[in-house]
């Protein structure tokens, strides 16, 4: 695929028939044996922004992601999605959808490399049926595919800059390549709305400002983020909409401005464990 | 040099050390057989139920390396499939009751291929049965529901519920007698699969013309021995159709999900793959191709009987697949091949060497008069005798041994970890893209199945 | 496995629910059967139901006490334990050679007493052993496969199990199959393949219970085994409730990294299940041979899947659970009978199990750890 398909791609993107908050959470609840790890938790994502989701420790915020992303299933409210309801759905059917989660901790797939890794995240891909891939002539077309597969991630190798790691094995990255990498095999599923769990916990501050800038890049091209993280400040810098979490609950949310000025959300950091 | 080169180079390497370990199995048995004197027949024969046993446990470690190297899934119910193969097999194409031959009861009548696959429809049928739990239940879990269905397929086949019973057989609805034969059996009395096939192929002219050559040798009887020998390479052919069946299987988008679900499943369906489907085609396929070998293994053999299918047997599988390497499929041949060389029919091999050569007297029939001799005076013989007449225990102990050795020190097999590329092109660094397919030899295929299977014949 | 477990759909959830009450349904119409078969046909008489589910109770008690052990090191050690059954068998054999030896001291030479009349060289019959006839000779005996089974757990665990500890379950639960068929094997090439009857059959005192419609006979050996098995269980159940290392094993179960960090040691834990694991094992091995009168070396291998089902059905690490899931285990595989050929029984047991796994993969009695 060329630069203009991509091109396209992203203009296809934006689609102005739908509504502008593809992603929202209401009333949304799950508890642990006696615990409340989320209590009515009520947000939405705007098309074409970075939403934060910051909180303290404990505050319910990866819970919430495993929520929406169908690893667990709330006791109460509900997850849409491009106005359909999606709660309760399996995991890949979320995906399948266009809403793509990475993981707090990176999880690559160590014993594959990494072009291992980008080829297994495209949709569609016509050789995951068993008799495709095994039959002589329906084989031919698998690799057809495969063949413009791998264009495709070579630009988004190149586009986050780990190109010469391709035929590395993922185990053997560094931490901060993994996230990369991580991303990277995210963006390759075609997702409409990328949630990224905690994406620059354990990166150096180099790498930081480069996953940064391919983040921003990124929704300059129609592409929608919700960020969970840790580090308040980097939260107020980068993104347009904060949500705050603290035990379970939203405490506000808002423009950073507004909720930096939130009496609760300075109680909740200065009182909490940050 | 890229990773994929290198990969390829391992590759050969390890297509090489299959044929090494051929080669050296297969000589140590001549060479011993020909230092005691062993007769020409002997040898033949040895060598024929080598390479039937070498095909049979390279096959099922093939089959399995699918379930637990590719996918992660820990069946221990191997035996289950098999037996189900072979039963289904044998109640369609047995002759129908009352066409003569001493058997109880018939079967449908049906052709052999028809019987074939009907063996193995069931066996996957099976499989998809017990896979459902396996959707959801950790691996050891589903150890044991594979291991406890195998046995209730045993116990199915053995009980006389279903020793015989009528199924309508025409549209018009006559009645005719079939069954599994319960405990004692059942007698396998289609036509001679082997030759049916040789018939099929048009190849009774070259066929007759080997036992003809080997009767010039062999003058008494040469029959059998060329039809064990045939058998023998035909299975070894069924060898390479599995392997190149995995090889491709593998090197896909299918066998990268397997691979990324083995690794994290989590991940996987992260990433919009709905890997239960993906676990139960995996588990079928396998489930069918150990059916396969199951039919394979007895419709030769003239008569089944339900406890062939043991639960041990399911482990010889397993100690076969550890041996080469989980993951890998040259691992799973080579170590099929060292199982049944060396741990299955080796000691059995040993003990026929040394009764024919030494001639030994009468073993003592139990352990105490064994050791008495030792204890009283010293006398290690009867100890000794004893012992090559328990060599059928002892060799299950040794590969019990075998097992904890190797997990303790070769968890990962002989060959390592499975570093195949799970792909259907190489995924190779992208300036060396176009010089790789000029310089490669089958560039226009740029199936990496494809080169697989040629470069073994090559060998 | 993480989010894999705890993980469920709206479809899931009501096909489990759909799932359960089909199998409740079942269940039901059993016993509806049952009830019409007693009580209004009477094509089931109350007698035989009564010896079925005593026969059943006999079995559940074995495969509930050998199942504590194995649940125990299920959860401590965190493997599937297949060498479990071969850990019963090794009980067994010990400790019937030392009955035999004093059983038949004087009337038979030592090596044929001590190999339990390997090639029928001794019949247990001959020697008139029973639990009335021989009462020292049976205690020893006891205590002996206890003993003997501790040494051997802790004598493997030294040198199989530790080198591996921190292993995954799989490479363990692997090993434990290699395990399994070296002793088995061993017992067979020590004591011969034949399987021998231990026991007088007919100087065994019995007591005809009137039930109903007829008799449940109930003999020495029945009596013998409910005091056994039901005596080491309370034991168990005071010893974990009431010690330290009843909390520790708990703490141990549950999160061993944690149990470690808090100063649990955990190498002394491990010694102590093995130890008290081992000791009911083979003291169930020993009964199970006084109570059905036969020895082979398959014995315990043929418990195994049976103490499995049990393990899992009651909950992996609940030492009740074990004993819950023996009861229904062992009353299932006998009173199956009256439905099924008893060819299935065994299957009929293991169907449970697996019914239980769809159902409700956590056990019967999950959440509660050891104790």
């Amino acid at each position: 695929m060329s630069d203009a398909d991509a091109g396209a791609d992203a203009q296809g993107r934006s689609r102005p028939e739908v509504t502008d908050t593809p992603l929202r959470v209401e009333g949304m609840s799950k508890h642990f044996g006696g615990i409340t790890a989320v209590d009515g938790a009520t947000f939405e994502v705007e098309r074409g922004t970075l939403t934060g989701l910051i909180g303290p420790n404990g505050a319910g915020k990866s819970t919430t992601f495993n929520l929406i992303t169908g690893m667990l299933t709330p006791d109460a409210g509900t997850v849409s999605f491009e106005g359909e309801d999606i709660t309760g759905l399996e995991p890949y059917e979320i995906a399948d959808r266009g809403l793509v989660r990475t993981f707090q901790i990176a999880r690559e797939l160590q014993e594959m490399t990494v072009l291992e890794n980008m080829m297994l995240a495209p949709k569609g891909q016509r050789g995951e049926r068993l008799w495709r891939s095994v039959l002589p002539v329906a084989r031919r077309d698998v690799v057809d595919q495969e063949t413009e597969l791998l264009d495709r991630v070579w630009e988004i190798l190149e586009f986050f800059e780990i190109e010469h790691l391709a035929e590395e094995y993922a185990g053997n990255l560094s931490g901060g390549q993994r996230k990369l990498l991580e991303m990277a095999r995210a963006l390759l599923t075609d997702p409409d709305v990328l949630l990224l769990d905690e994406p620059f916990a354990g990166v150096n501050p180099t790498l930081e400002r480069r996953l940064l800038d391919h983040i921003h890049e990124l929704r300059d091209r129609g592409y929608t983020f919700l960020l969970v993280e840790h580090d308040m400040d980097l939260i107020m810098e980068n993104c347009r909409h904060v949500v705050v979490m603290h035990q379970g609950r939203i405490l506000t949310e808002g423009t950073p401005e507004k909720v930096k000025a939130d009496e609760e959300v300075i109680e909740a950091y200065l009182g909490g464990d940050v | 040099m890229s990773t994929a080169d290198s990969a390829r180079q391992l590759w050969e390497a390890d297509a090489t050390k299959i044929l090494v370990v051929l080669a050296a199995i297969y000589a140590t048995y001549l060479l011993s057989g020909l230092v005691l004197g062993y007769s020409l027949r002997g040898q033949l024969n040895s060598i024929a139920s080598l390479t039937f046993y070498i095909g049979v446990f390279a096959t099922l470690a093939l089959a399995l390396n699918l379930h637990w190297g590719y996918t992660g899934l820990f069946n221990i119910g191997v035996v289950g499939f098999m037996a189900v193969g072979i039963y289904v097999m044998a109640f369609v194409s047995k002759p129908l009751y009352g066409s003569g031959g001493a058997a109880q009861v018939g079967g449908l009548g049906l052709p052999i291929p028809v019987g074939i696959l009907a063996g193995m429809v069931a066996a996957a049928l099976l499989g998809f049965v017990v896979a459902l739990p396996a959707l959801r239940l950790r691996a050891d879990y589903l150890a044991i529901v594979t291991i406890a269905m195998s046995e209730i397929v045993r116990f199915t086949f053995l009980s006389s519920t279903f020793q015989q019973f009528q199924v309508p057989h025409t549209l018009a609805g006559d009645w005719t007698r079939v069954g599994f034969g319960g405990g004692s059996g059942l007698i396998l009395d289609f036509p001679d699969p082997l030759l049916a096939l040789i018939d099929v192929l048009g190849l009774s002219t070259v066929y007759d013309g080997l036992v003809g050559l080997v009767g010039t040798v062999v003058p008494n009887n040469p029959d059998p021995i060329v039809h064990s020998l045939v058998y023998g390479l035909v299975l070894l052919g069924v060898v390479a159709g599995y392997f190149w069946l995995l090889k491709r299987t593998g090197e896909s988008p299918f066998g990268r999900v397997l691979k990324a679900i083995r690794e994290d499943e989590d991940v996987a369906r992260a990433l919009g793959k709905n890997t239960g489907r993906f676990k139960i085609t995996s588990f079928m396929l396998g489930c069918a191709l150990m059916g396969l070998v199951g039919i394979l293994w007895l419709m030769g053999q003239g008569a089944v009987t339900p406890n062939f299918f043991r639960p041990r047997l399911t482990f010889f599988v397993w100690i076969a697949l550890i041996i080469g390497g989980a993951g890998s499929n040259t691992g799973s041949v080579a170590g099929g091949a060292i199982f049944a060389a060396v741990l299955y029919q080796g000691p059995l091999y040993f003990q026929n060497l040394v009764t024919s050569v030494f001639q030994p007297g009468d073993a003592p029939g139990s352990f105490g008069p064994a050791v008495a001799p030792l204890i009283a005076n010293f006398d290690p013989v009867p100890f000794l005798l004893y012992t090559l007449d328990s060599v059928r225990q002892l060799q299950l102990v040794v590969m019990g041994v075998v097992l904890i050795w190797l997990m303790h020190n070769r968890p990962e097999g002989m060959l390592g970890h499975r570093k195949e590329t799970a792909a259907a092109i190489p995924l190779v660094g992208r300036s060396e893209q176009g010089e790789r397919t000029d310089a490669d030899a089958v560039g226009t295929d740029p199936t990496p199945a494809g080169d697989a299977s040629g470069g073994e014949r090559d060998e | 496995m993480g989010f894999t477990e705890s993980f469920t759909g709206p479809w899931r959830l009501t096909a489990d629910r759909v799932l359960a009450a089909v199998f409740v349904a079942v269940g039901l119409l059993f016993l509806v059967d049952l009830f019409w078969g007693l009580l209004i046909s009477g094509s089931i008489s109350f007698s035989r139901l009564g010896s079925l589910a005593w026969d059943g109770l006999m079995r559940g008690l074995v495969i509930g006490l050998a199942g504590i052990g194995l649940s125990m090191t299920y959860s401590i050690l965190n493997f599937a334990n297949f060498s479990h059954g071969d850990y019963i068998t090794s009980g067994a054999f010990a400790g019937w050679a030392t009955t035999y030896l004093l059983a038949g001291l004087g009337r038979a030479d030592v090596g044929s007493l001590l190999l339990v009349g390997a090639g029928g060289s001794v019949l247990g019959g001959a020697l008139d052993i029973g639990v009335t006839t021989t009462p020292v000779a049976v205690v020893a005996g006891i205590v002996v496969a206890g003993v003997a089974t501790v040494l051997l757990a802790l004598g493997l665990d030294r040198v199989v199990y530790e080198p591996i500890r921190s292993e995954s379950g799989i490479t363990l639960l692997i090993t434990s199959i290699g395990v399994a068929f070296a002793l088995r094997y061993l017992i067979q090439f020590v004591f011969g393949s034949d399987v021998r009857g231990t026991t007088a059959a007919g100087s065994i005192p019995q007591l005809q219970l009137y039930f109903v419609d007829g008799v449940v006979r109930i003999d020495a050996h029945d009596v013998t085994l409910l005091a056994v098995t039901v005596g080491l269980m309370l034991g168990v159940h005071v010893l974990l409730q009431t010690t330290k290392l009843g909390k520790a094993m708990r703490a141990m179960s549950d999160d061993e990294d944690l149990a470690r960090i808090t100063g649990i040691p955990t190498e002394r834990v491990v010694r102590a299940t093995w130890i008290i694991g081992g000791g009911l094992t083979g003291i169930s091995g020993y009964v199970f041979v006084l109570w059905k009168g036969t020895l082979g070396f398959n014995d315990g291998w043929l418990l195994l899947l049976l103490i499995f089902a049990a393990v899992i059905l009651g909950g992996i690490g609940s030492i009740y659970g074990a004993i819950a899931g023996g009861l229904i285990i062992g009353v299932t595989a006998s009173v199956s009978v009256l439905w099924i050929p008893s060819a299935f029984s065994r299957a009929a047991a293991f169907v449970v199990m697996i019914v239980i796994l769809l159902v409700r993969p956590q056990g019967l009695f999950s959440g509660r750890s050891t104790a």
